[in-house]
């Protein structure tokens, strides 16, 4: 089978975290925050982090749509840390949504990219970071005043201290190697979702 | 109609959208918007969100609902064509959505370019489960917004109000 070209101007190293113990490892504690998570892997390994907490949105279609769902919760709950927690193939469905939050610059969001380089839900293809683009570097490009990348556990200290003590809109792009995600049998009934957020954050 | 009507409408239609509560505009610049986004621009109150594609701001709004606050999108109709598939966010989930949409490609059209999606605006909406209203006229904004605000926020549909052509007027080339 034809394989895809890398990137001739790809600079990242290869990916060495295992996202079972990076993505629980950066997040901590995530009754902490409001959560936005994306399409298929995200949204399971946030569902089973947390065994389904209500503070958890997680996707299970609408692909493209966390960023932006994660900035008009971040607009709507000021006093509140929301958390978008993606992977790279909902982010580049639509890029243009960075430049659209880091105009906004929210300071109580944060958005993580948990970038396996491939399309986990769909055959394990190549996405378009596993090739080099860089992520990191277009949401500096788009205006995030604070990126930062975690390529290795040596990185995800940083990373804590972004989601705790950050007082500003960041960026976080967690480079993991392909593989399985925590899993749980997840409500996928959307507008269960919904409701079920809304109750414990709003009352109603 | 009064004389002052076609130039009074669009100000008072924001005044309408901010008594009932919407602090979020997302918005794709449009002639037909020019006013509300300029006041939305110009009020402390309210967040002022400019998307590069619309189907941004049908997320955003989602993201609003969950937080508890109310937001409108403002587009032209053929934003409406990028805004297909996230629709079923709204659909699925049973999210209140209000969309004022700029008409193009109808009435008096010059451009030949807007009319296919202007011609499918109505359509496609319906077809993602969008209920579509119209405004032909200065004097029917008001009524109409104000039902589609009770159908959105009291009910929990997803309204589009559709500005007509016949009610901004057909850009001239």
């Amino acid at each position: 089978m034809a394989k895809l070209n890398k990137l001739q101007v790809a600079t990242l190293p290869d990916a060495v975290l295992d996202r079972r113990q990076a993505v629980p490892a950066l997040i901590e504690r995530p009754e902490d925050f409001l959560i936005v998570a994306g399409l298929a892997g995200t949204a399971q390994e946030l569902s089973a982090m947390t065994n389904e907490s209500p503070g958890v949105f997680g996707l299970g279609g609408a692909m493209g749509a966390a960023p932006m769902m994660g900035l008009g919760l971040a607009l709507a709950q000021p006093k509140r840390r929301v958390l978008v927690v993606t992977g790279d193939g909902e982010l580049l469905m639509n890029l243009g949504a960075l430049a659209t939050i880091a105009l906004q610059n929210p300071p109580n969001l944060t958005v993580i990219c948990v970038d396996n380089g491939h399309y986990g839900e769909t055959g394990n293809q190549d996405s378009h970071t596993g090739l080099g683009v860089a992520l990191d570097r277009i949401a500096a490009g788009a205006g995030f005043p604070v990126v930062h990348t975690i390529n290795t556990e040596a990185d995800l200290a940083e990373g804590r201290r972004l989601l705790r003590e950050g007082s500003g809109l960041a960026f976080i792009l967690l480079r993991v190697k392909e593989g399985p995600t925590h899993k749980i049998k997840r409500n996928l009934v959307p507008h269960v979702e919904r409701d079920r957020f809304r109750r414990a954050l709003l009352g109603v | 109609m009064s004389a002052s009507a076609p130039t009074a409408w669009p100000d008072a239609l924001y005044d309408q959208l901010r008594a009932a509560g919407i602090t979020q505009f997302a918005y794709v610049p449009d002639a037909g918007h020019k006013v509300l986004i300029d006041r939305a621009l110009g009020d402390p109150e309210v967040h002022a969100v400019p998307l590069t594609t619309e189907e941004e701001g049908v997320a955003m709004l989602a993201g609003a609902d969950l937080g508890g606050a109310r937001g409108v999108l403002l587009m032209q109709s053929s934003g409406v064509g990028n805004c297909i598939n996230l629709l079923s966010l709204t659909a699925g989930c049973r999210f209140p959505l209000l969309t004022l949409v700029s008409m193009r490609g109808e009435f008096g059209e010059g451009n030949p370019w807007q009319f296919p999606m202007g011609q499918a605006t109505t359509k496609v909406l319906e077809a993602m489960g969008v209920i579509v209203l119209r405004a032909e006229t200065a004097a029917e904004v008001t009524t109409t917004v104000a039902a589609a605000l009770t159908m959105a926020f009291q009910s929990g549909q997803a309204v589009a109000v559709l500005l007509t052509q016949r009610l901004i007027g057909a850009k001239k080339f």
